[in-house]
């Protein structure tokens, strides 16, 4: 696949970033305001994917980009039970435990544990959309013509 | 609301039959992202903000696949006249829609207004979620506190759909 002009090539640069960064503002706030893990993870992930449509193909090697990717989704579920199962060491022992102070309704670190839950979700969201959409380009690259 | 509603649920309704009829795949897909905004204007109708983000951004990426792999592939759809299995099939829907309708209009009869009902586990949750997960956003409360389990599903979900997308799109085997 072949990249676009130079146009659209420079103003995916300036926009990708801020992109990236809304995404994770939604991740870190999603305690806070409407949003959380699930949305800022697939706002990160279409980041990335207009990166990619713009440049073309040639300018990454895609199937080390996938490789790693794969490693930080599967990280990033693992996190999400080990936090679950931690619940299991501290007060009520129950799965799904809440076992962090919960601070001031309404602090950027306050309600224990849910931050953590909704960054590593959001991880794990951002990657799982980004597989998904290079597999698909890897497997037109490779196809036969 | 309930008009504004119901003119959406119209609009949604006419892009999904053009997206079935549309000669044109392009035009289809676009027709398929009426029926995905729509439904984002009826979530903030609705007052639900959480679910209209992750909808119109879902939408949007689902949209933009869609465009990519409709130009990589052809833009003509084949269209093919009924023969008798068709015809069997298209009567054996018609009447599964007549007999759902049916079942419908004596439901919704005995339904609460849209938006008016209260229930016990709803109340609990509106009342007392803030003093007991810590969290301002009563939806991430519910999400990871009370409902940790159905999170966890969604997210073991997600990665078994990414083992099998891995494994069908793989022409030549890891080294």
């Amino acid at each position: 696949m072949k990249g676009m002009t130079i146009i659209v090539k420079k103003t995916a640069q300036l926009i990708a970033g801020m992109i990236f960064m809304y995404g994770i503002y939604v991740i870190v706030h999603g305690h806070l305001t409407p949003g959380g893990g699930f949305a800022g993870g697939v706002i990160m992930a279409g980041s990335l994917i207009l990166v990619i449509l713009s440049h073309g193909t040639d300018f990454f090697s895609l199937v080390k980009e996938e490789m790693g990717t794969t490693i930080v989704e599967s990280a990033a579920t693992i996190c999400v039970i080990l936090i679950a199962t931690a619940g299991f060491l501290f007060g009520t022992k129950v799965f799904f435990n809440n076992f962090l102070p919960k601070g001031n309704v309404g602090d950027l670190v306050s309600a224990g544990v849910l931050p953590l839950y909704n960054i590593f979700v959001g991880i794990e969201v951002a990657a799982s959309v980004f597989i998904i959409f290079l597999s698909l380009i890897i497997f037109k690259e490779e196809s036969p013509k | 609301m309930e008009v504004a509603i119901s003119i959406i649920t119209g609009l949604m309704i006419l892009g999904a039959l053009f997206a079935i009829h549309a000669k044109d795949l392009l035009s289809a897909v676009i027709a398929c992202g009426i029926v995905g905004y729509g439904l984002v204007i009826c979530f903030l109708l609705l007052k639900a903000p959480d679910l209209a983000i992750v909808q119109i951004v879902v939408d949007t990426i689902t949209l933009i696949m869609m465009v990519a792999v409709v130009l990589d592939s052809s833009r003509e759809e084949s269209f093919s006249r009924l023969d008798t299995f068709g015809k069997i099939a298209a009567a054996t829907g018609l009447i599964i829609i007549v007999v759902l309708f049916y079942f419908f209009i004596i439901a919704s009869s005995n339904l609460d207004v849209l938006g008016k009902s209260s229930l016990r586990m709803a109340n609990a949750y509106i009342h007392g979620a803030a003093q007991k997960t810590g969290s301002a956003n009563l939806v991430t409360g519910v999400v990871f506190d009370f409902r940790g389990y159905d999170t966890m599903g969604e997210a073991v979900v997600l990665v078994t759909a990414v083992l099998g997308v891995l494994t069908i799109l793989r022409l030549k085997g890891k080294k």
